[in-house]
């Protein structure tokens, strides 16, 4: 145990993701050793980050405005609509330059193990979105695995009704890899949805 | 494979129910990362033949095979994927103790999520079924045709969940439940295996006999399931 502050430190550090007692003591002692500037500057993003972070209004995305960038973006095609589990999927999306419509942020999956239920995500914001005759195809973009899946299966039969092309991103092979060592679930799914060469 | 939960960067803790060690929860490390080769086989409802080694706190995946894996063809089924959660989840709850054998448990799941998966009846059948089942090896099998607390043979009209199922009318406590005949012939049927008298069950009747199952599990878990609420009825 270390005096006072210098522990509530690496308490407040050992709370974070991923930061175990190990790693907020290293954490606390680099901040104890680094320029008074740098380690104000961190303070001052962190508040600044609660204080103007909030979420898009539209989307459910992250936004410092009441619209995220790209709701704000009018080169992005509103007829294409892809939804997502998180905030961060939205930033892997974007750094593969293949997509140019809009977003929809759940906020999470389906999890009736962990409580969560459809009425607890933004669900009832998507429907409202659909309503509106702009949108013409939905991309299920919900995570690869079964609360993912089954989301996506939910989702996919609560538009079906409204008319609208329902897509799901094509899971399968990793690039880079060998085939060999692709599990057969994996390997399954990419035999499931091959496509024609000609 | 009963749950998975996210820990740190790109592990899980899985927990399992095995047939011989019982309820098992272990680590499987960078199981979340895309190039992991083992990741889509420990996904809950795949029935797998695994290999661990002792870690500090928790056990360590090394190895995973595939013997079933129901979970692409209940993620496709809404209402079949959370009928089988809340049986995971029932699961879980019905070995509180880690590492303590529970061999019937684990073959009733087994056979429960295979029915399921099989499409073989209506989901919530299975799932009523299950619960019935899994109470009743757990040592609280209700009483559908005598009373539960005398023994005196029935039909009786009341249901007593306190009382461990229906009561007869010297014995039933105030408050207690008046089912429809139907319903507790349905209940008799889903825990005795009667298919084809529990296949014709009304969707009335079925849905009078799900509310009783929930209100007898709940009274012997002394705890709400979390996924129950959740099951697709539809």
């Amino acid at each position: 145990m270390y005096e006072g502050i210098v522990q509530d430190l690496i308490d407040e550090l050992g709370r974070l993701p991923g930061v175990g007692p190990k790693s907020a003591q290293r954490i606390a002692f680099h901040i104890l050793a680094a320029d008074p500037v740098d380690v104000l500057r961190l303070a001052d993003t962190l508040r600044q980050v609660k204080d103007q972070v909030r979420f898009c209004e539209v989307c459910g995305n992250v936004a410092q405005e009441q619209q995220c960038r790209i709701c704000r973006d009018p080169r992005r095609d509103v007829s294409i609509l892809c939804v997502v589990e998180e905030p961060k999927d939205v930033v892997a999306i974007e750094k593969t330059r293949e997509f140019r419509g809009k977003y929809h942020v759940l906020g999470g999956a389906i999890s009736p193990i962990d409580g969560i239920g459809p009425d607890d995500l933004r669900i009832r914001e998507l429907m409202a979105r659909l309503a509106d005759t702009t949108v013409t195809e939905v991309i299920l973009a919900t995570d690869p695995n079964l609360e993912g899946e089954a989301t996506a299966t939910y989702l996919a039969r609560l538009i079906a009704p409204m008319g609208l092309t329902v897509s799901r991103l094509a899971s399968g092979l990793p690039v880079g890899g060998d085939l060999e060592y692709a599990d057969e679930v994996t390997l399954g799914r990419a035999f499931a949805g091959r496509r024609a060469l000609s | 494979m009963l749950r998975t939960q996210k820990l740190g960067e790109a592990d899980r803790i899985v927990t399992l129910l095995t047939r011989e060690h019982g309820r098992v929860r272990c680590v499987a490390r960078g199981v979340r990362k895309t190039s992991s080769r083992i990741g889509a086989r420990l996904e809950p409802f795949s029935h797998v033949d695994i290999q661990l080694y002792s870690g500090k706190s928790l056990d360590n995946v090394s190895q995973v095979e595939t013997l079933a894996s129901h979970g692409a063809r209940l993620s496709g089924d809404y209402g079949a994927w959370t009928a089988g959660t809340a049986m995971l989840e029932t699961a879980e709850r019905m070995t509180p103790e880690e590492r303590e054998p529970s061999v019937q448990q684990y073959a009733l799941l087994v056979s429960g999520l295979r029915s399921l998966a099989g499409n073989e009846h209506s989901a919530t059948l299975i799932l009523d079924a299950y619960l019935l089942r899994s109470l009743a090896v757990a040592g609280w099998s209700p009483s559908f045709d005598q009373c539960a607390k005398c023994g005196a043979p029935g039909p009786h009209r009341a249901f007593a969940v306190a009382a461990g199922g229906m009561v007869c009318p010297t014995c039933r406590p105030p408050g207690s439940a008046a089912p429809s005949q139907g319903a507790v012939q349905l209940l008799g049927a889903l825990l005795s295996g009667d298919w084809t008298r529990a296949d014709s069950a009304q969707m009335r009747v079925q849905r009078e006999a799900s509310g009783l199952v929930a209100a007898f599990l709940q009274w012997h878990l002394e705890h709400q399931l979390r996924s129950l609420r959740l099951v697709d009825r539809q």
